[in-house]
């Protein structure tokens, strides 16, 4: 659930690192770098870059728009095409008769079964069109945490692997309770120990 | 630091056992539940609470109580035979103003966020000010979560967690 939702979803990120200068500039770059590319009329079967919060289907960096006051606010988009098993197997078939019937012959080989398979599955991707996901990202640059706005376990990981790519140099920390308790609450070093020593408490009878 | 992972894995513990001092101390002291300002929160537990135990190296025991006014007082003899708060729903009141949210305890992913209500965003000159305004709101959750964490680290860490702590949930838990 986005950042304008009715209901959100977060999943807290700690970036360590900063940029040595001009961070909106930084950001622009990186996220130009890993924009969204289009799939339609094309074999490949799933993209993943990033997109304008405000306008996911047109992205575009070059103005100002993803900047709000001291945050950056994108978009996290997914494009999938998702062939239904149905409809390749219905295809082959139909592509195997007519193989059968070009060569009049009463087989196939296992070897012509996979290439005319590979090449339905090719065919179909090309012609439909991927169905968009987008997940809103909010930066708060300032503080050093990204809020991404799903906690979807595919969207986490493209998002993880798709900001490393984007801004070397940086690192990304996924906010759990230890990395919360490490990383933000300022702890001690005796603190830290003790807390890397803790274990499980036992409520039971 | 350790492999992410592995810190993920190893002190799942740590979350969990926050949720359950969190039920705790709303049903016994509330007002023990302060904010960042010292101020005691206006808190409650919500429709929802699941609580997990593992019996064996994979095998999970799940309990879920849902419902508004549901008993919860399977959840109690569920903590009594090993299990913890794996997620919970809550309420919280600031003002005049209300949100309602659920918290996992393994990873603190905040899902089912409901911030008080904003003005609709009619045009696009409208969206940055909607931004803020949404991201201040949601901030308030957030902000209280970490802070109540921290609350809870400082005790787990420290004498009074055996000495106090523990022995009072053990009283809740048995009374």
């Amino acid at each position: 659930m986005g950042l304008l939702s009715a209901t959100q979803t977060i999943t807290r990120y700690r970036v360590e690192g900063s940029f040595s200068e001009n961070p909106t500039e930084q950001v622009r770059k990186g996220l130009k770098k890993q924009i969204i590319t289009d799939i339609d009329n094309e074999a490949q079967d799933m993209a993943v870059g990033w997109t304008s919060f405000e306008a996911p289907f047109t992205p575009d960096f070059d103005d100002a728009s993803f900047q709000i006051g001291t945050h950056y606010a994108f978009g996290l988009r997914i494009d999938k095409k998702s062939i239904p098993t149905k409809v390749v197997k219905q295809q082959v078939a139909i592509a195997s008769a007519k193989r059968l019937a070009e060569s009049d012959r009463e087989f196939l080989s296992k070897n012509e079964k996979s290439e005319i398979k590979e090449h339905v599955i090719n065919v179909l991707t090309i012609r439909i069109p991927p169905v968009p996901n987008v997940f809103d990202v909010v930066w708060q640059y300032e503080e050093q945490e990204v809020w991404l706005f799903s906690t979807q376990k595919a969207a986490n990981e493209e998002f993880e692997t798709l900001f490393n790519k984007s801004f070397s140099g940086l690192k990304l920390i996924r906010l759990f309770p230890y990395t919360q308790a490490d990383l933000t609450l300022s702890l001690s070093d005796s603190d830290r120990d003790r807390l890397s020593n803790l274990s499980p408490e036992d409520f039971t009878e | 630091m350790l492999d992410i992972a592995v810190l993920y894995n190893k002190y799942k513990f740590l979350g969990q056992e926050f949720l359950t001092w969190l039920w705790y101390s709303l049903e016994n002291e509330p007002k023990s539940l302060l904010d960042a300002e010292g101020v005691p929160v206006l808190m409650a537990v919500g429709n929802r609470i699941v609580l997990e135990v593992i019996r064996e190296e994979s095998t999970v025991e799940s309990v879920t109580i849902k419902g508004d006014n549901a008993d919860l007082s399977e959840g109690i003899v569920a903590i009594r035979k090993g299990a913890l708060v794996t997620e919970i729903s809550l309420e919280y009141k600031k003002g005049d103003l209300g949100w309602t949210f659920t918290l996992k305890g393994e990873n603190f992913n905040i899902t089912a966020l409901k911030t008080p209500e904003t003005p609709p965003v009619e045009s696009k000159d409208e969206t940055e000010g909607a931004v803020i305004d949404k991201l201040f709101l949601a901030s308030e959750v957030v902000n209280l979560v970490g802070t109540l964490f921290r609350n809870f680290v400082r005790l787990r860490i420290s004498e009074t967690w055996s000495k106090k702590t523990v022995p009072a949930m053990k009283r809740w838990l048995t009374a």
